[in-house]
């Protein structure tokens, strides 16, 4: 149960501290989001970039890059996923444990951005596994790479321990492995994963519609409340 | 620098039957290129790096040159039966036609030499293959210049010309169980177009073709 704001303040001056255990246990998870050190193309540079001494990382808590997906809880898939590439990161991303949270970084991670067209470029890494945000950007500077941890950090906030929106960990039904494209003989198989990405529908001569609904409708457990 | 021309005598005195051809290059910039014969395609190499000493290869690409059909007017003499003041009579008349021909097709490899022992250069120098389905092969260069490996590898996985004699000639970009070839001109790419939000021209048009079948 949830403490109002004003009393919460007026308790502290007392020496009161009061919170709840979804509060403590959210701030504990938002505070130290471990990512994962890889990074594709040249949004890795400005991955690099922001967690040196000029834009530091530290400030929120995302310093620790880890090596190991075991060890890790953020992807950020910084830069041109190839669809010789994509099977790998998928395999990464069912190699993390949960909570896991992708944050897409840059045009070609969201979409294939200028390579879209092109033969061996994947269409947006949010067709086989989900993605939490999205920034655009070609490459984003590390301000929008900060954006969008903060937006991570307030989506994680969110998140409630129990009920439809709960983080996949508490959820025992929720989709852990999401399958693995495998190397066709003209393109990636399956090209898309339909679980994860539905395709949005597209409606000529008015924009863009359904998608928000798209994704919701048929997303993945989890995503109920998703701000991205 | 010498020119193609001289270049071009340079081989033929030193392999003999190389038949260099040249290609000329009708821009201002008059690069004029040669073609080799694949048969004496490594011992012109050997004889320009060592003898004309272009010791360096920078750049080696492709070029797909599809089937063309091509017309071209010919004229036609045959025999006509005409009613000539009512009499039927043989009479023989020329017509222009137009007939149609489809020119073959080939692979091109195209390389780029310079000499930085001279400070010289470019050479370019091109090599064609029989056509573009069964005989694709051309003799690789790269026991002559190391640096055609990665780039010879590529064109092999972009065009499908298969390089004799390359020491390593696996796909470059693309993966091993991968069937096309990229970058030929007739290449069909996956049709993944079922989310174009900014779709226009060519792009849109596969759009409304892949909704047209769902």
């Amino acid at each position: 149960m949830a403490v109002e704001a004003g009393l919460k303040i007026e308790l502290g001056k007392q020496g009161v501290f009061v919170t709840t255990i979804e509060e403590l246990y959210n701030w504990g998870r938002r505070s130290s989001i471990w990512p994962m050190q890889f990074g594709l193309a040249c949004c890795a540079i400005e991955m690099i970039a922001t967690t040196m001494a000029r834009y530091d990382l530290a400030r929120f808590g995302a310093e620790v890059f880890r090596p190991s997906p075991r060890q890790a809880d953020l992807m950020i898939v910084s830069g041109t996923v190839t669809k010789k590439m994509a099977p790998q990161v998928v395999r990464l991303y069912n190699q993390m444990a949960e909570p896991r949270y992708v944050i897409a970084m840059g045009a070609c991670a969201i979409s294939g951005g200028p390579f879209k067209q092109g033969y061996n470029v994947l269409k947006g890494i949010d067709r086989y596994i989900p993605v939490d945000v999205h920034i655009p950007g070609c490459p984003p500077r590390p301000e929008a790479l900060m954006h969008a941890f903060i937006t991570l950090q307030e989506k994680i906030d969110g998140q409630h321990l129990t009920g439809e929106g709960r983080p996949r960990h508490l959820d025992a039904q929720a989709q852990g492995e999401f399958p693995v494209p495998v190397f066709g003989e003209h393109d990636l198989e399956p090209a898309s994963n339909p679980g994860v990405w539905p395709a949005p529908v597209v409606i000529q001569g008015s924009g863009v519609r359904g998608q928000a609904e798209g994704f919701r409708r048929g997303g993945w457990r989890g995503s109920g409340n998703s701000k991205s | 620098m010498k020119t193609v021309e001289e270049i071009k005598a340079a081989i033929e005195a030193a392999v003999p039957g190389a038949g260099v051809e040249i290609v000329p290059n009708p821009s201002v910039s008059g690069q004029h290129s040669l073609r080799l014969t694949p048969s004496h395609a490594v011992a012109v190499a050997m004889f320009l790096r060592d003898e004309l000493l272009f010791d360096y290869l920078s750049n080696v690409t492709g070029v797909d040159w599809p089937d063309k059909e091509v017309g071209e007017k010919v004229k036609v003499t045959r025999t006509v039966t005409r009613t000539v003041d009512g009499v039927d009579q043989a009479v023989e008349e020329t017509v222009e036609e137009t007939r149609k021909r489809v020119q073959p097709g080939c692979l091109e490899a195209v390389y780029h030499l310079y000499s930085v022992a001279l400070k010289q250069g470019p050479l370019t120098i091109r090599m064609r293959t029989v056509n573009r389905t069964d005989q694709v092969e051309l003799p690789s260069l790269t026991p002559v210049w190391r640096s055609a490996e990665f780039q010879e590898r590529e064109i092999f996985d972009l065009f499908g010309i298969v390089f004799t004699g390359h020491p390593d000639l696996r796909r470059l970009l693309m993966w091993d169980s991968f069937k096309d070839h990229p970058m030929r001109r007739d290449y069909v790419e996956p049709d993944d177009f079922e989310y174009e939000p900014t779709a226009h021209d060519e792009v849109l048009a596969r759009a409304q073709a892949h909704r047209s079948r769902e």
